[in-house]
């Protein structure tokens, strides 16, 4: 296999990895906070346990996102060397930012909150609850930014020095915020405190069926339910103007998402489909005729680029964009119905004898997790054959020294230790759980190791 | 704006700065890492851990701040160095992970076995990521056959040669002496009396690379002294850090711990600063052809980057430094073993 494919597998796989976990922490940070400031509000020791517990579960997280994290800034120079030399100018201060903004707030205070209970303040400790949330996000925000800047750049020039290019940035305003670094970053937030409260709630449903922790766990239902619904809703607008930008911004994306291949032409949304790629045509689809057009513009007839529209060598994969993109949405929109129903449930009286809803509720974390997930694939492959788009393309950015041997072994490596790791995860998360609420504060602080 | 020095060598001295203090910082507890497995008792690992626990998260983002600064500030180093290195840098981040992995797990089950397989782990990673931090900088110091296009492509194996790998030692040994001083800070009773005992140990094995260091460099690296025998004042680093190793030893004897801490800091310190001082202009020197060599000049972003980035490190550093400090003051004092909980 040749060495780019290679290094877009290693790092697929190490961002894939990487991406269960930071999510996941953003959004319980903000769980976090809200249960710490309703302990300090009201000094109601349900709370009190609940900030325990959880704070538990978020260390281990938190964890495994950093020790998967490091391996992210530095494989852009590892396996993406010339990538590296052509955006250093522009990629990098973003990069930079946010480990000044964001990595050393959260990785300081989060000491505290794990291990100062009894060393600061509840105040004091409250803050620091705070000021992990408030790390937590600027490191979205900046690596976000970073991002975007590949899908749509701005704030640059491209200097040439001798055979080679480089971007230079012109304008850092107008790179930090440039056309879809807010879409993207509302959309992933949303995405993540999905993430963090359909976890909660998933949990405290567990033990309601179990019939374990009941008051503990009908609190977390009801707080982490409330965020869920308010996210889930809120993700259908960030989801929204996240496709406007892509119509406008990248449109060979947003028709490889609805395997859109006429040239110019009204396009239907689809529910579900297969695309066949050598025909280029949808095929076994259920497709709404003309609803792409109303859901950029409200204009039914909108004439809308298709990929015949592009040359065959910068169209992306069309099926696995198609399918990943279809799968988030569908996750998104059961997200929404299984959150409205839940407080429907709550309002009847019914949410905590009803099983099949428990059960239901139990899974639903994973609803998010794969949505996020998913999510990234089609943001991710629908930029290509770019690595930035239009600018540079990814066969172009790979590192000229690093052999396929080299990339197949550390492949072999990342997915070796990755296994462990994940497997190790998931028996500790589920120990923890099984622990429960009161053991967690038995023990209190986590002094010891 | 007219300045007495170029962004371009601002920039040096703070990814230097930074780089220095993730030395200092993660270097202690690399260094109790190498040291754990020279303790046998549960209870006494535990400790250990406890000494790090709160604390070595941060001192790793030190690491990675510096690599994202390098990334925006050194493009080009950044590109070359990483993907030249390619091998040694993912053992290297294969044991940070393992690493890390080893103190979120090891607690998590009694039985000592487990107990027993992550403390392996976790102190064979701290001196494989020691050693391969010292191979990159001694591969450094010694020159990398650079490509016109700043590309090197020399294999894992050859970055193991004799003085990449005896600065590979010297850093481990720096970083086990720096670990053991900070578990005297950090200890009390009959395990810092047992720390106490390894101490001159550690200091003769360290005492030997240092000097060994030293010799073969003079000897072989005459690049590495250069500018310092050209301007001798420059030579006053070299007296600080010896005056540092003095004073750590006599320190110790005095039984005064964090002053000996302070001094080992200094010795990272002044050590990193000659190394600076005799790679400067070059990040990366390229031996056989010099005129490859990046250098802080022709490596760099552009002013406009520098600039911005300038700010954001003028805005942002006081927070850092601030709210660093405030945390180790929090959990200042003796790691013990009760149960905190209320």
């Amino acid at each position: 296999m040749d060495v780019v494919l290679l290094s877009r597998i290693q790092f697929a796989l190490t961002i894939g990895f990487h991406y269960i976990f930071p999510p996941v922490s953003i959004g319980l940070a903000l769980v976090l906070v809200i249960m710490e400031g309703l302990f300090l509000k009201t000094q109601n020791p349900l709370y009190r346990q609940m900030v325990h517990f959880w704070v538990r579960i978020f260390a281990l997280i938190f964890s495994l996102g950093v020790a998967s994290g490091i391996v992210m800034e530095f494989e852009f120079g590892t396996n993406w060397a010339n990538y590296s030399r052509f955006v250093g100018d522009v990629f990098g201060s973003p990069l930079a930012a946010e480990g000044m903004f964001a990595f050393f707030l959260e990785s300081t205070f989060l000491g505290i909150l794990l291990f100062g209970w009894n060393r600061v303040g509840p105040k004091m400790h409250f803050f620091s609850t705070l000021m992990v949330a408030l790390g937590s996000t600027m490191s979205a925000f900046w690596i976000i930014v970073a991002n975007s800047w590949m899908q749509t750049p701005a704030g640059y020039h491209v200097v040439t020095e001798g055979s080679h290019r480089r971007a230079e940035i012109t304008d850092f305003w107008a790179m930090v915020f440039n056309p879809s670094s807010m879409d993207r970053f509302t959309h992933t937030m949303v995405g993540a405190w999905q993430a963090g409260a359909w976890l909660v709630v998933s949990v405290g449903a567990y033990y309601l069926l179990r019939k374990r922790h009941e008051a503990f766990s009908k609190a977390s239902i009801k707080i982490g339910l409330v965020i869920a619904l308010v996210s889930s809703v809120l993700q259908l607008t960030t989801g929204h103007t996240s496709a406007i930008g892509v119509s406008k911004n990248q449109p060979a994306k947003l028709a490889a998402f609805e395997g859109h291949y006429e040239k110019k032409a009204p396009a239907p949304l689809y529910l579900f489909g297969w695309v066949d790629e050598a025909n280029e045509r949808v095929r076994f689809g259920l497709g709404f005729p003309g609803m792409l057009g109303v859901l950029i513009s409200g204009d039914p007839k909108m004439q809308i680029q298709g990929l015949r529209a592009f040359p065959q060598e910068d169209r992306p994969p069309v099926q696995i964009v198609f399918q990943t993109y279809h799968l988030m949405v569908m996750i998104g929109m059961g997200l929404i119905g299984l959150s409205l129903l839940g407080v429907f449930l709550w309002w009847r009286g019914a949410l905590f004898q009803s099983k099949w809803m428990l059960y239901l509720l139990t899974i639903a974390f994973l609803g998010p997790q794969i949505a996020n997930q998913v999510g990234w694939v089609a943001a991710e492959v629908g930029r290509q054959p770019w690595i930035v788009y239009g600018l540079l393309r990814t066969y172009e950015g790979v590192s000229p020294v690093v052999s396929s041997a080299e990339v197949l072994a550390s492949i072999l490596m990342f997915s070796f230790i990755y296994l462990i790791l994940f497997v190790l995860f998931i028996y500790l998360m589920i120990r923890k759980i099984e622990k429960g609420p009161e053991e967690a504060m038995r023990e209190g602080v986590p002094a010891s190791y | 704006m007219d300045l007495p020095v170029s962004f371009n060598e601002i920039w040096f001295l703070l990814i230097g700065v930074l780089l220095t203090g993730y030395a200092c910082l993660d270097g202690f507890d690399l260094g109790v890492g190498s040291l754990h497995l020279l303790t046998k008792s549960d209870r006494d690992r535990r400790i250990f851990l406890n000494a790090i626990g709160p604390v070595w998260d941060g001192n790793e983002v030190w690491l990675v701040v510096g690599g994202g600064a390098l990334f925006a500030a050194f493009p080009k180093v950044y590109a070359s160095v990483f993907s030249g290195f390619y091998i040694a840098f993912m053992l290297f981040l294969l044991a940070l992970i393992s690493r890390a992995a080893s103190i979120e797990f090891r607690s998590k089950e009694p039985m000592g076995w487990w107990r027993q397989l992550w403390d392996i782990v976790f102190s064979l990673s701290s001196i494989l990521a020691s050693i391969l931090l010292g191979v990159a900088l001694g591969n450094l110091a010694w020159g990398i056959p650079l490509t016109a296009e700043g590309d090197f492509a020399i294999g894992f194996l050859g970055l193991l040669h004799p003085y990449s790998l005896l600065v590979g030692l010297t850093t481990l040994a720096l970083f086990m002496l720096h670990g053991n001083i900070y578990l005297l800070v950090k200890t009390e009773g009959d395990l810092q009396t047992e720390v106490r005992r390894w101490f001159p140990s550690v200091m003769i094995f360290f005492l030997i690379c240092f000097v060994v260091t030293t010799l073969m460099t003079l000897a072989k690296v005459p690049r590495m002294t250069a500018l310092i025998r050209e301007y001798p004042v420059l030579g006053i680093f070299s007296i600080l850090n010896l005056l540092a190793i003095v004073n750590l030893v006599r320190e110790v004897y005095r039984e005064r711990f964090a002053q000996a801490f302070f001094s080992s800091c200094m010795t990272i310190v002044t050590l990193l600063i000659l190394f600076a001082l005799g790679t400067y202009p070059n990040f990366v020197y390229s031996a056989g052809s010099p005129e490859y060599s990046l250098t802080i000049f022709n490596a760099s972003s552009s002013d406009k980057t520098l600039t911005v980035m300038l700010v954001i490190v003028a805005i942002t550093l006081p927070f850092v430094l601030a709210y660093t400090a405030y945390v180790h003051w929090v959990f200042r004092g003796k790691v013990r073993m009760e149960p905190i909980g209320k």
